[in-house]
């Protein structure tokens, strides 16, 4: 009865049915698309996404101007000068960021010796100009203070696997 | 004075403030039938559809609306303005009338003409010339053979439709849309009793409205989006409109022609208690589910086999289902 089973379920339109009645299961599971800016995905504490510059709990910058990261970065996407401050200590004069270089692979991070320069967890930096991506010291240390309660959570959540 | 005024002007006012008032409602229909679309698509595909523009995504097909409104409308250099500008508004003016002669209730019609079903295909017939017009004044290939498409698509699947009506005529005994509604409240829907036509009837609404999984004379994959490639603007609102306003007119031809118009389910007290309207609301409703269920669940159909369904099944069955009615009708004296 192969041919007359065959036949059947052509006329009976059972695939059709099978198939909608698929979908008409489907519509009532559970969405899996987030709600964007209102719900947001968890993100790993190595996420790497706009930098910042930190400071130490006193106050004072913690780069260095080693240069490491203008060194490591593949983009070439980091300028840093630097000079002797009146202290005596060596710091940068400058450090820019084009963030339209950046390909946010995180070696400036790994590469810092003194963990001041990371890719912190925010990534809806999105400008309207070019001119607004060329971060500057000043931007990239006002980043660290804005972000540094998540970033040093992160980094503590981080350290066991460093 | 007085009697211009009573004979000719008041009439006059009476006609225009109802079709405003089916057109716009109709208009405000077509739009949340978009946004229905969108969010019924997306909830069968895990998705959440719109979600922005007012409370749940409410106001997007305003929002849709309102941007098409502001766009600029683009004239191809080597089209044929007139006919260009003139298609979209075939379409959408040929979507509109149809809906003079629907019976939304009992009593409730614009027209109540007693050849309303050959008016309905009439107009849906002439559908097809806007879409050719589009396809020619634009003067580009992928347009051209979307019309082409469109056109063979059209005729085609009239026929079996065409075929499909006339069981229903039969058995009403009548070509008013509203007497066929109202034969249904004796012998019962008849979706029941022409069931293989009724499913027949619905593939092929959504053939003759170029809906998938029929939409080739749209296909994004081989024509980038058919006759309406080079439409912007209002002018490819009115399209849009025209599309969605004849998916609303077929489904509320079927839901008169098999699934009682206005009429309750069963002739009891809790269905009874709820107005005409709304059941033909909800049925139309219904169907109108049934055509973005569709989309969401089947593929596009190749070229061939389009054809090859319209002419070498749907058209033969619907001839034998003919011969059956009409055989049924006689020998047992059922004839109206």
């Amino acid at each position: 009865m192969p041919t007359l089973d065959r036949i059947a379920r052509t006329v009976l339109w059972q695939e059709l049915v099978k198939g909608f009645a698929l979908t008409f299961r489907y519509m009532f599971r559970p969405k899996v698309t987030l709600n964007y800016p209102y719900e947001k995905g968890p993100l790993s504490p190595r996420f790497r996404g706009e930098h910042a510059l930190r400071r130490y709990p006193n106050g004072e910058e913690r780069c260095i101007a080693c240069k490491l990261c203008e060194a490591i970065c593949p983009a070439q996407a980091i300028t840093i000068e630097a000079e002797r401050r009146a202290d005596g200590s060596r710091r940068t004069t400058r450090y820019d960021i084009d963030m339209t270089k950046c390909i946010y692979c995180g070696f400036c991070e790994e590469a810092c010796p003194v963990d001041a320069i990371v890719e912190g967890p925010n990534m809806e930096f999105a400008a309207e100009t070019r001119e607004e991506l060329f971060y500057t010291k000043e931007k990239l240390l006002e980043n660290g203070e804005r972000w540094e309660a998540e970033i040093a959570a992160r980094l503590e959540m981080d350290a066991p696997y460093r | 004075m007085a009697e211009i005024f009573w004979g000719v002007i008041w009439p006059v006012i009476v006609l225009a403030a109802a079709t405003v008032a089916i057109v716009v409602p109709l208009l405000l229909a077509v739009a949340y039938l978009t946004y229905a679309e969108r969010k019924i698509i997306a909830a069968m595909q895990l998705r959440q559809g719109p979600m922005f523009v007012g409370p749940y995504g409410l106001l997007q097909p305003i929002a849709d609306g309102l941007k098409l409104f502001f766009k600029e409308t683009v004239v191809p250099t080597r089209a044929n303005k007139g006919v260009f500008v003139l298609a979209p508004m075939i379409t959408f003016i040929l979507a509109l009338i149809g809906w003079a002669v629907i019976p939304f209730g009992d009593g409730l019609v614009l027209a109540d003409i007693n050849v309303g079903v050959l008016y309905l295909f009439a107009v849906s017939s002439l559908g097809v010339y806007g879409i050719v017009m589009a396809g020619w004044a634009s003067n580009s290939r992928y347009a051209f053979l979307g019309a082409l498409r469109s056109s063979a698509q059209m005729v085609s699947y009239e026929i079996s439709m065409g075929l499909i009506i006339i069981n229903v005529l039969m058995t009403a005994g009548s070509l008013n849309l509203s007497e066929i509604v109202r034969a249904q409240a004796e012998h019962g829907w008849y979706a029941l009793w022409h069931f293989p036509m009724f499913m027949i009837f619905l593939v092929s609404i959504i053939a003759e409205t170029n809906r998938l999984p029929f939409d080739l004379p749209e296909d994004e994959a081989s024509l980038v989006t058919g006759y309406n490639v080079e439409y912007s603007s209002m002018t490819f609102a009115l399209f849009f409109l025209g599309e969605y306003a004849n998916m609303i007119l077929m489904s509320a031809i079927a839901t008169i022609l098999f699934l009682g118009g206005w009429l309750p389910p069963l002739e009891m007290a809790p269905f009874t208690w709820i107005p005409g309207p709304v059941w033909f609301f909800l049925k139309v409703a219904a169907v109108l589910f049934v055509y973005i269920w569709a989309r969401a669940t089947l593929p596009r159909y190749r070229y061939d086999q389009l054809m090859r369904l319209g002419w070498k099944v749907f058209l033969p069955l619907s001839l034998a289902w003919i011969v059956l009615t009409s055989a049924v009708l006689v020998f047992l004296d059922l004839a109206p």
